[in-house]
């Protein structure tokens, strides 16, 4: 089917899995303009098809399958993308998650700019999309296999190679809060458990096929566009993605006291070297490779050549490494990456995996966890075996702790009682990523604030802390608008759905973004605009957590660790910890700068000017009655 | 010129190759004006991470899909050894299809007639080879890519005094 000249699909798929039946809506170009795409349409669309309060399990809590206004294009790292937005089973908050590869383009080409799905079905089916066809098929027969596994078998029974599948593992069917779906393979939507949301809806994967033309508004400029792109994508914007790739992280972090290790216990890592992106790939990388569209090879495929994990094989990038490796104060990459194997072979968003086990570790270190609790495993830090061992229990629930622990870090402590909860690293639920944030301060106030939990791709605020533009070692005014504009670009990256690692290749920022977006919608947008955009997604993130229950100030908050343990490491970091005052500096710096009151809600003014005054009703509940 | 073959076709080198599809998009581009892989004279297949490779026609010597088609709707071009299809007496009956080792002839999903690279030759280069961003594709003849087989392999056996200046 030959469609109009723009990349916008202009239409809507919803499924309801209780009952089979789908309709179609149109995409309002308004709308479009207003959200983007990504993570601002997928939110828009929540607030849309959900009531306040809903369980993240319920039938009624929507699902969004998103794509990007570029997917479906030849845009390098735009044009094979999608974001899943729906309520998150870590946070009760906001939960979404990109990912690109080769699935986002197949279901635009499917002819669809979202796809929401409701309800659940009686049992696990996966729904099947052939263009404008949808059809729910049992997948009985696929329970507790992989989502590559299932990948696999759904491109096998359907017969066509050219099928993408997103997908969840035996995590995501068995409720684990940090679940993650995965598409070709290795691409996940990692974080705030989406997976189990899919799970609860007995919904095991999502196939598609798509055959309808992608078009740009403006094809010449379009292309002369892309080729500069592909061009830069050679250059040094993308240097360390190409060559070490994001475990060139480790030995840097390190060098600074910033290498969070053994559940921020230290800052260092004594065995960073053996850890480190040099290390890597000599020994075990091998092969580098990409996404559909994209010029640059980011995708650092790990093989382990000899040992107990032989053959193991899996996609290794810094934030995973780090989770499973320095967090656990494990030092030995074959067991990192069979760690990484398991958790996409369960289904579990890396990050939160290790970030559970090494808190797991810590409660086992300091005594509020025996052998008893762990069936006989020896959970020391550093145990490679202990770590390999706990990530597939959990990913199954298999014993009492997994079964706990399944639950992720926040209710974990709370179920496990006897202090445990100092041992907690979260924020509203979300366990913490690679950054040590006692040393990186800036980071330490964009992760509290972060509308989807501890995260460092809601704003990038470890970047002025690392690159040393600022001091990192405290919190002061200023700090507010770094985070600000740092999140707001990213909602407009994460809405285009661009991949991060491409951000340094748009020197011009957003100017080149708004034009991109043009040259492929016809819609006209200036850079200001688009910023707005970004301003608004954070809004709009921050309305859905307040509706929730979970948007306010107490709920920006930074772990007992982060708070009151100084790092004990010697040199620079030594003593450094966040302390109250200058984190509610910076909590009234930020919330200051945003136009939302000292309680973190944004204004009804604020909203009036977003154009978000259909949802004043939210604020207005918490709020209050103006006073007189 | 001495060369056995002078018909030079689009390859992908297996090591560089890494499923990103550019040459698809590029292809369809080019070809139909549109994004759309399912357009695409060139496909790349991704069998797991550590195994792609894009495949397109490579103009045999008494080409199998010429043969096989009942119509005497493919030639192939003597001078070139592209495949040309007449699209007034092609049926899309497939046989061609099921004739070619390499699955580089296709059914149009709107003509409904099969289509095959032709070496972009309204463009003088094939825009494959122009975007892979990889440089995996080449536009080589068999001798060739039999000569790069060779000192591949002759690397391989010497490994060591090749290690040294």
């Amino acid at each position: 089917m030959v469609k109009e000249r723009m990349s916008y699909a202009k239409q809507i798929l919803h499924v309801d899995l209780s009952t089979g039946k789908t309709e179609i809506k149109p995409l309002k170009e308004d709308v479009a303009k207003k959200y983007i795409g990504g993570i601002g349409l997928g939110m828009h669309l929540f607030l849309d098809t959900s009531k306040a309060g809903v369980d993240p399990f319920s039938p009624e809590n929507p699902i969004i399958f998103a794509t990007g206004p570029l997917s479906g294009t030849m845009a390098p790292s735009a044009g094979n993308s999608y974001a899943v937005v729906s309520k998150s089973p870590a946070t009760e908050g906001i939960a979404e998650g990109k990912a690109h590869g080769f699935f986002g383009a197949e279901l635009k080409r499917a002819g669809y700019d979202a796809v929401v799905f409701k309800g659940k079905a009686e049992k696990l089916v996966y729904v099947w999309i052939d263009d404008n066809s949808v059809q729910l098929i049992n997948a009985e027969h696929l329970k507790g296999k992989s989502p590559y596994e299932t990948d696999v078998a759904i491109r096998e029974e359907l017969g066509d190679h050219y099928i993408r599948v997103s997908a969840i593992g035996e995590a995501g069917e068995k409720l684990v809060r940090v679940a993650s779906i995965i598409n070709d393979e290795f691409r996940a939507i990692g974080r705030t458990g989406l997976g189990a949301v899919m799970g609860a809806k007995n919904l095991k994967a999502v196939a598609v096929r798509g055959t309808n033309d992608v078009n740009v508004a403006n094809l010449e400029e379009f292309t002369e566009f892309i080729k500069r792109i592909h061009e830069r994508m050679k250059g040094p914007a993308t240097r360390k993605y190409r060559t070490l790739g994001t475990p060139e992280n480790v030995l840097v972090l390190n060098a600074i006291a910033a290498l969070a290790t053994r559940n921020f216990t230290q800052a260092t890592f004594e065995g960073a070297e053996k850890v480190s992106g040099e290390y890597l790939n000599e020994r075990y990388i091998k092969k580098i490779v990409g996404c559909a569209t994209c010029g640059m090879r980011c995708d650092h495929i790990g093989v382990v050549p000899e040992g107990p994990y032989k053959g193991s094989t899996a996609r290794v990038e810094f934030e995973c490494l780090w989770a499973l490796g320095p967090n656990t104060g494990v030092d030995r990459l074959d067991a990192i990456i069979e760690a990484i194997y398991q958790c996409d072979y369960y289904g579990m968003d890396c990050i939160s995996t290790g970030g559970i086990v090494g808190f797991a570790m810590d409660c086992y270190e300091n005594g509020v966890l025996t052998k008893k609790d762990t069936d006989g495993l020896d959970l020391r830090f550093g145990n490679a075996e202990a770590l390999v061992e706990m990530v597939k229990r959990i990913g199954s629930r298999k014993g009492q702790l997994a079964d706990v622990l399944a639950e992720g870090t926040m209710r974990a402590a709370e179920k496990i009682g006897k202090g445990a909860v100092k041992y907690a690293n979260h924020i509203k639920g979300l366990e913490l990523p690679g950054y040590e944030l006692r040393t990186l301060k800036t980071a330490a106030l964009g992760f509290a604030v972060s509308f989807r939990g501890a995260c460092h791709l809601r704003s990038g605020a470890y970047s002025p802390d690392v690159k040393g533009k600022v001091d990192r070692f405290k919190i002061e005014k200023g700090r507010g608008k770094i985070v600000m504009d740092g999140e707001d670009l990213y909602n407009v990256v994460d809405s285009l759905i661009l991949c991060k690692f491409s951000r340094g290749v748009f020197y011009e920022g957003l100017d080149e973004m708004a034009k991109y977006y043009t040259l492929a919608t016809g819609i006209k947008i200036t850079a200001e605009e688009l910023r707005q955009a970004g301003e608004r997604i954070n809004n709009l993130a921050r309305l859905i957590n307040i509706r929730e229950g979970k948007g306010t100030r107490e709920y920006d908050t930074l772990p007992p660790k982060i708070m009151s343990v100084p790092v004990p490491d010697e040199g620079v970091a030594k003593g450094a910890y966040v302390n109250q005052k200058e984190f509610d500096i910076g909590l009234d710096d930020y919330y200051e700068i945003r136009g939302w009151t000292k309680e973190g809600i944004p204004t009804v003014e604020k909203l009036k000017e977003l154009g978000l005054n259909d949802l004043i009703h939210i604020v207005n509940k918490k709020i209050g009655k103006p006073k007189k | 010129m001495p060369a056995i073959h002078d018909r030079k076709f689009v390859s992908a080198d297996p090591n560089k190759c890494v499923g990103c599809c550019v040459c698809e998009y590029a292809c369809s581009v080019e070809k139909e004006k549109t994004y759309n892989p399912t357009k695409s004279r060139i496909r790349a297949v991704r069998l797991n991470p550590l195994a792609n490779l894009a495949i397109t026609c490579r103009l045999c010597e008494d080409p199998p899909c010429v043969t096989a088609c009942p119509r005497d709707a493919l030639t192939q071009s003597e001078e070139t050894g592209i495949i040309m299809v007449d699209e007034e007496a092609c049926n899309g009956c497939g046989w061609c299809i099921e004739a070619c080792d390499y699955g580089a002839v296709m059914l149009h999903p709107e003509s409904k007639v099969v289509f095959v690279c032709d070496l972009c030759q309204e463009k003088g280069k094939p825009q494959c080879i122009e975007w892979c961003p990889e440089e995996a594709l080449e536009l080589v003849t068999s001798d060739v890519l039999a000569q790069k087989a060779r000192r591949s392999a002759v690397r391989k056996l010497f490994q060591e005094s090749m290690a040294t200046r």
